[in-house]
């Protein structure tokens, strides 16, 4: 019962009005740049972290939590309206919801993927509530080789799980790995792939990195494919469910729910593959399958809980164990760093007014959405029709401006455009940005944890191998790098199943610009 | 001869369009109807779809005009389009829908009925909707 009076107490913290302030700028943010393709809520923390180095850490993260929900939301307008993704997490959203938008039925989509989410992300926050501290009291207990041992497995988990293939996600860690080590080395003082560059010494910020990776190499990306053809307004109208769509929609709302919330939470869930089982759920139990490919309301409601369930998830291993599973919360872990704040279990007992504020300023962001989202749904639609030239030259500008703005140093813009074009590179040849940024995160943590438990066993490597945790995430570890292995050796029907990891990515046709 | 119309789906757009046709019938010509979608935005409101066209294209047959429909999906600039197809096709007019900018939304985004009148090689007929 502890849980409820910090939360109580949370609440009490966040209805000030300058965090309620901040939660509704987040959640305005947050579904803007979920509407807009190819602009999500990853690229725009990364946009605003040299902002929020002025501000209080809570209303920055009140901001970010906002903008990481209110782009869960947003995605699923274009999705439904366009056929085009706003963000990965609603590319099964499409296939449903844009049947339903062409045969007329865009409101009901629009609605039972905002009540869904609104659903979804109220359950998914109390489970927050109600797991991160028992998570924590288990976290506090766990030694620098278990660490190690939990961070290589999510290293693993993002690489191999998500992505188009083992060996892209495995090679954009592997570049990420690479940035994470620039600069001087924290226990024996050598520099280490600096050039002899001074301006390298500190390492390249990670300020720099994101908004290089998201902003510049999309917005290269982009300038690279300008041409496409405009689709037509689909008229919206006022987004309202019949008593019909709502006795089949709270179901699955349910049942997505279930499922986004535990994937969220482990290291590299994500919400790509809860969304994808929701939706195959959702085709299986329906007591109307026909329907489904041509519009089923239960393939729009169970996806959109699924990924905002997954949304609240991700903020579990984020806040007890400062372990990022997404690419949004690698970036909120980021920010933590940079106000001096030690992301990890004990942030709990020396930031609880944070921690709490935080959590409440979700349930208050996510009423925001829903009130934001239901009525205003059309206004929302108009954003895809501003010129992408506008858009991306301002996306540019305050990309360099907050790259410049970190050290004020013009050698930092050189390093924007070159991390520029390594994020464009990723998109050409396909290679995941999650591994990437996780890498550059989380790989200076990992080394400091793996070079912290071998001087404690004296250099003698057992010392990794630490006690039961660790070895359970070793052998996640082996089971997901050996599976493809054991896939082959089992035969083709084995090999087959495995198949639903690639569906969404093959299974729409815009979805190669979201994942790429 | 031909008479060529810049046409949207809005008011202005129709307006356009009736004027043309019993510009057509008056002088026994044929009537060309653009319609451009810029292709630097996701969504464009001024572009007609499918079943724009096809109601456009049923509504020229039965007032007997010889016509035809183009939709142009490329480029970011209207005017400019339309110039070429000016300068292409050489019509005897070319009939636009007018409505008022406010002075900040011409400055921001500028006046594509303002270029056609001023840059157009053929006269221009200029229609307000009703």
């Amino acid at each position: 019962m502890d849980n409820f009076a910090n939360l109580i107490d949370g609440f009490g913290h966040v209805l000030t009005p300058m965090n309620l302030l901040f939660a509704l700028i987040g959640v305005t943010i947050g579904t803007a740049v979920g509407v807009l393709p190819g602009i999500g809520p990853a690229m725009t923390v990364a946009l605003l972290l040299p902002v929020t180095y002025g501000l209080e850490p809570t209303q920055a993260l009140i901001m970010f939590a906002g903008i990481f929900y209110g782009g869960m939301y947003g995605g699923s307008t274009t999705s439904i309206l366009l056929n085009t993704p706003g963000e990965s997490s609603s590319v099964v959203t499409a296939i449903e919801g844009n049947k339903m938008a062409k045969a007329g039925r865009a409101a009901q989509a629009l609605a039972t993927a905002a009540i869904g989410s609104f659903v979804a992300g109220t359950i998914g926050t109390l489970l927050l509530a109600l797991v991160m501290p028992q998570v924590v009291k288990f976290a506090v207990s766990l030694g620098a080789p278990e660490y190690f041992a939990i961070m290589l497995l999510a290293f693993a988990g993002a690489s191999a799980v998500l992505g188009s293939s083992r060996i892209r996600g495995f090679a954009a860690l592997l570049i990420g790995l690479a940035i994470g080590l620039i600069g001087i080395d924290k226990v024996t003082g050598q520099q280490r792939m600096t050039f002899g560059t001074a301006q390298l010494a500190d390492g390249i910020d990670v300020v720099v990195v994101a908004v290089g990776i998201f902003a510049v190499g999309e917005a290269l990306w982009v300038a690279a494919h300008l041409r496409r053809k405009a689709a037509g307004v689909i008229p919206v109208g006022r987004p309202w469910m019949g008593r019909d769509d709502w006795g089949r929609s709270w179901k699955p709302w349910l049942r997505g729910t279930a499922l986004g919330f535990p994937f969220g939470a482990l290291p590299a869930g994500g919400a790509e593959i809860p969304t994808f089982l929701s939706y195959m759920t959702e085709r299986k139990l329906s007591k109307k399958p026909e329907e489904f490919g041509k519009g089923a309301i239960e393939g729009v409601a169970g996806p959109e809980a699924a990924n905002n369930a997954s949304a609240a998830g991700t903020l579990v291993p984020m806040l007890a164990l400062g372990l990022p599973t997404n690419a949004t919360a690698a970036i909120m872990l980021a920010a933590l760093q940079g106000w001096g704040l030690e992301p990890g279990p004990l942030l709990m007992e020396k930031q609880p007014v944070l921690v709490w504020t935080l959590i409440a300023s979700l349930f208050v962001g996510n009423t925001m959405l829903l009130l934001l989202n239901l009525p205003l749904a059309p206004a929302w639609a108009k954003l895809l029709q501003i010129p992408r030239p506008y858009l991306y030259a301002g996306i540019l500008f305050f990309a360099s401006m907050g790259a410049y703005a970190v050290n004020a140093q013009p050698f930092d813009l050189l390093l924007l455009l070159a991390l520029g074009m390594v994020g464009f590179a990723l998109r050409r040849f396909g290679l995941p940005v999650l591994p990437l940024i996780i890498g550059v995160i989380l790989g200076p943590l990992a080394e400091l944890q793996g070079r912290r438990s071998l001087q404690l066993s004296g250099g003698d490597l057992s010392g990794l191998v630490g006690g039961p945790v660790a070895w359970v995430c070793y052998a996640i570890i082996a089971l997901v790098l050996l599976w493809p292995l054991v896939g082959k050796l089992t035969g083709r029907g084995r090999g087959h199943g495995h198949d639903g990891d690639g569906g969404p990515g093959s299974s729409t046709p815009a979805t190669k610009e979201v994942m790429a | 001869m031909t008479i060529l119309v810049g046409y949207i789906p809005t008011s202005q757009g129709e307006a356009a369009l009736a004027a043309a046709i019993a510009e057509a019938k008056a002088h026994d010509e044929s009537v060309l109807v653009i319609n451009m979608s810029r292709d630097d935005k996701l969504v464009d409101s001024h572009r007609a779809d499918g079943s724009d066209l096809d109601r456009l294209d049923a509504d020229l047959a039965e007032s007997g005009v010889t016509h035809e429909v183009r939709r142009i999906e490329h480029g970011t600039d209207p005017a400019d389009q339309l110039l070429e197809v000016v300068d292409r096709e050489q019509p005897r007019m070319l009939v636009i829908g007018i409505r008022h900018r406010s002075a900040v939304g011409k400055l921001l985004l500028g006046s594509t009925a303002q270029r056609l009148l001023l840059d157009a090689t053929c006269p221009v007929l200029a229609v307000k909707a009703d």
